[in-house]
């Protein structure tokens, strides 16, 4: 039965990583290093309104205080922060007036990435945000967003143009000394992506930023800041690649939302950094991520999905404070580790305002060596009167040598709130597989069968486009070994 | 159709059959009773092509293919169905859905177009309703949840979609109230032709009272110790095992 199992395994390998390539493009790198005059020097490079620089020298004077969080369920050599170059853009001129101005060679890189920027070809109903290492290179449909009142632009640009909602929001979700890493972001961070969507407004498209790491020692620390006005609704996606390198990139963003009254986002991941050699363990992105969104209106709504496929190791708990009566939070999450990655995730459903709602759909799948762990507070606040909690975990092993585990913590001052957890772990069976082979269903398909049935609940929170992306990739990751 | 030839066989190195021959041609209905441990299941396992089990000497013929080099999905894209005595249970997975697939597995192999949804959902619901089953089954997942008589049910469904040439059903009985053994044995009934052929593998002889098999053979210790027709499995009932495998 061993051979068997190992054949379960071998078929969720994916031994080729086909947005492994690098693309050889004239770039300005600042060197390797961090002291207070690499975040003046940043900050400087961007031309940025003096706040900013201040956010930064603050919280830089915080991380110098701060540790590496030891508690998440991964194990790495410690970074050496000073080996990392916190800067790296594509040489180009200063002003990009068209996408004319890119270089092709970047053009290049997300046509092959499967997002094509140009006016011709780009998506039809998709703004994207492309940010390639520490910049954003092109931002198409701008101009019919608008027309509607929605501002879509990189972070650097909205720092020129919209100097008064950045200091209005920026760390007001997420505090400059709220982590580790959220820290070094605040002070080091390059670029991002801005939205705005103005009160009693539908957002006409999805909008989403794809990001691509390039260089080898460069870090990636980008910002997101979306604000969601009275009445509006938007939906935001969010795709990640980085060629195969066998040093680890960091890559630490923050990612702030904020939900005025009756608001609502839906921010949606597919992640699919790469993972490192899966034999080795070798290589791969270190994801430290910081996501969190700040229900501030009554009756607001937040909801993140995620497809977590990649990276060396995933540090990630995109969360929810429910601080408008009424307000509710959503996590869905499908996190699939495979060869040696590791990862951390899960959510924190924070309840302050009354009759707040969260629900947590956590989907693990691991697979060979792999460590897949979900971490989930759910806090409710002493006049959080009704709040109420669904939270369920589950886990699917797949071969003998991968694990799983849950920690859920719960903590109430409320008696009146209502939270439910329900976690179960389960295995790809050969008895499963042996079913519908015996139906004349070949293994292949079955697995497939199995495993987007057990993230379905996941799937169907994406939109459209995403859900597509999202199956084919862990199709790919199934199918590169079975054939 | 199916021809087993001196066949040995087992799992782990342990040899459970012990030297059967049995010849079954297209319109027959055998029944293979036996005490528990007397080589049944590991007969059923054996057919199906299950992984653990293997044939230590002997041959099966189906339609003169050797059937021992397929693996289970060409025995069931050839015509073989297995009706397990405990189906498994696959959460997430869409009854009609998986229908649909095994449906169109047969389909691609036969060098056909696979079917879209909305034309299997109308094959589904008319073999539904001449099976008598309820809307249930096309919207739960894969015996997800299922109660013993209704993962029978289910099996029986599926073989009335995949019209097998040769079905095979495992203690199809065990675990069936006498409503559930009615309408199984019904869809049965309906799904028979002169153009195929079942095995029966039971214990009991009280599903013989619903499907009147041709032939009726006693294991033993894993051999055939006695065959004739159906009033064989009514002396069974009446005097028990002992008479034959002591008479052996």
């Amino acid at each position: 039965m061993s051979d068997e199992q190992n054949s379960v395994s071998d078929i969720l390998e994916d031994s080729t990583y086909k947005y492994g390539f690098t693309t050889d493009v004239e770039s300005d790198t600042f060197a390797k290093g961090l002291d207070e005059d690499v975040v003046r020097a940043i900050s400087k490079k961007k031309k940025e309104p003096q706040f900013m620089l201040d956010f930064r020298l603050k919280a830089f004077a915080k991380w110098k205080t701060m540790k590496e969080p030891e508690w998440p369920n991964v194990h790495y050599p410690p970074i050496d922060f000073q080996n990392i170059s916190y800067y790296s853009a594509p040489k180009q001129k200063k002003v990009l007036e068209s996408l004319d101005e890119v270089d092709p060679e970047v053009m290049r890189t997300f046509e092959k990435l499967g997002i094509p920027l140009d006016e011709q070809k780009k998506l039809a109903n998709v703004a994207v945000d492309a940010v390639f290492d520490s910049v954003s290179v092109a931002t198409t449909h701008k101009k019919k967003l608008m027309e509607v009142g929605i501002i879509f632009c990189s972070f650097s640009e909205a720092l020129q143009e919209y100097p008064e909602l950045i200091e209005e929001y920026i760390g007001s979700v997420v505090p400059v000394g709220d982590n580790y890493y959220a820290a070094l972001n605040s002070a080091v961070f390059t670029d991002g992506s801005f939205v705005y969507i103005p009160p009693d407004t539908i957002s006409p498209m999805e909008i989403s930023t794809y990001f691509r790491i390039n260089t080898e020692e460069t870090g990636q620390f980008e910002r997101t800041l979306i604000i969601c006005a009275e009445n509006s609704y938007v939906s935001y996606l969010e795709g990640c690649t980085a060629p195969q390198f066998d040093t680890n990139q960091l890559h630490a963003a923050v990612v702030e939302l904020v939900t005025l009254e009756n608001a609502e986002i839906k921010y949606s991941t597919v992640q699919n950094w790469y993972a490192g050699d899966k034999e080795t363990g070798k290589g791969g992105i270190y994801n430290f991520v910081t996501k969190r969104g700040k229900c501030l209106g009554d009756g607001s709504k937040i909801s993140w999905t995620q497809v977590e496929t990649g990276s060396a190791i995933t540090w990630k708990y995109p969360s929810c404070l429910l601080i408008g009566d009424n307000s509710s939070g959503e996590f869905y999450s499908v996190a699939l580790t495979n060869g040696h990655m590791q990862a951390d995730t899960g959510t924190k459903m924070i309840h302050i305002g009354k009759n707040t709602r969260s629900s947590i759909i956590s989907k693990g799948i691991s697979a060979d060596h792999s460590s897949n762990s979900y971490r989930g507070q759910v806090k409710v606040g002493k006049n959080a009167t009704n709040a109420r909690n669904y939270s369920q975990c589950d886990s699917m092993l797949v071969g003998d040598k991968s694990s799983a585990h849950t920690f859920p913590y719960i903590e109430t001052a409320n008696s009146s709130v209502q939270v439910e957890h329900e976690a179960a772990t389960s295995k790809i069976s050969e008895d499963q597989l042996f079913y519908f082979e015996s139906r004349g269903i070949s293994r292949e398909n079955a697995i497939e069968a199995v495993i987007s049935g057990f993230c379905k609940e996941v799937f169907k929170q994406l939109p459209m486009e995403f859900a597509v992306e999202a199956q084919k990739l862990l199709t790919l990751k199934l199918e590169d070994s079975v054939g | 159709m199916l021809e087993i030839k001196d066949l040995h066989a087992g799992f782990d190195g342990n040899e459970i059959i012990k030297g059967i021959s049995l010849t079954i041609k297209k319109g027959e209905i055998h029944a293979v009773m036996g005490p528990n441990g007397s080589g049944k299941s590991t007969m059923a396992k054996i057919l199906s092509g299950h992984p653990s089990y293997e044939a230590m000497g002997g041959e099966i013929l189906f339609d003169g293919e050797n059937l021992l080099e397929m693996d289970a999905e060409q025995r069931s894209l050839a015509g073989i169905f297995m009706g397990f005595q405990y189906p498994v249970e696959v959460p997430g997975v869409n009854n009609a859905e998986f229908l649909r697939m095994a449906h169109n597995a047969r389909r691609v192999k036969a060098g056909e177009e696979e079917i879209d949804p909305l034309d299997f959902d109308d094959l589904l619901s008319e073999k539904m309703k001449t099976l008598g089953m309820e809307k249930k089954y096309k919207e739960r997942n894969l015996n997800d949840g299922f109660s013993g008589g209704e993962k029978k049910k289910n099996e029986i469904l599926q073989m009335a979609i995949l019209e097998p040439k040769l079905s095979i059903l495992d203690e199809t009985d065990s675990g069936l109230d006498i409503d559930a053994l009615r309408v199984v044995s019904e869809g049965v009934n309906k799904l028979r032709n002169e153009n195929n052929a079942l095995i029966l593998i039971t214990h009991y002889q009280r599903l013989l009272d619903y499907i009147k098999p041709d032939y009726v053979h006693v294991l033993s210790d894993g051999k055939i110790v006695k065959s004739g027709d159906k009033s064989l499995a009514l002396e069974l009932e009446s005097q028990g095992y002992d008479w034959v495998t002591t008479a052996n």
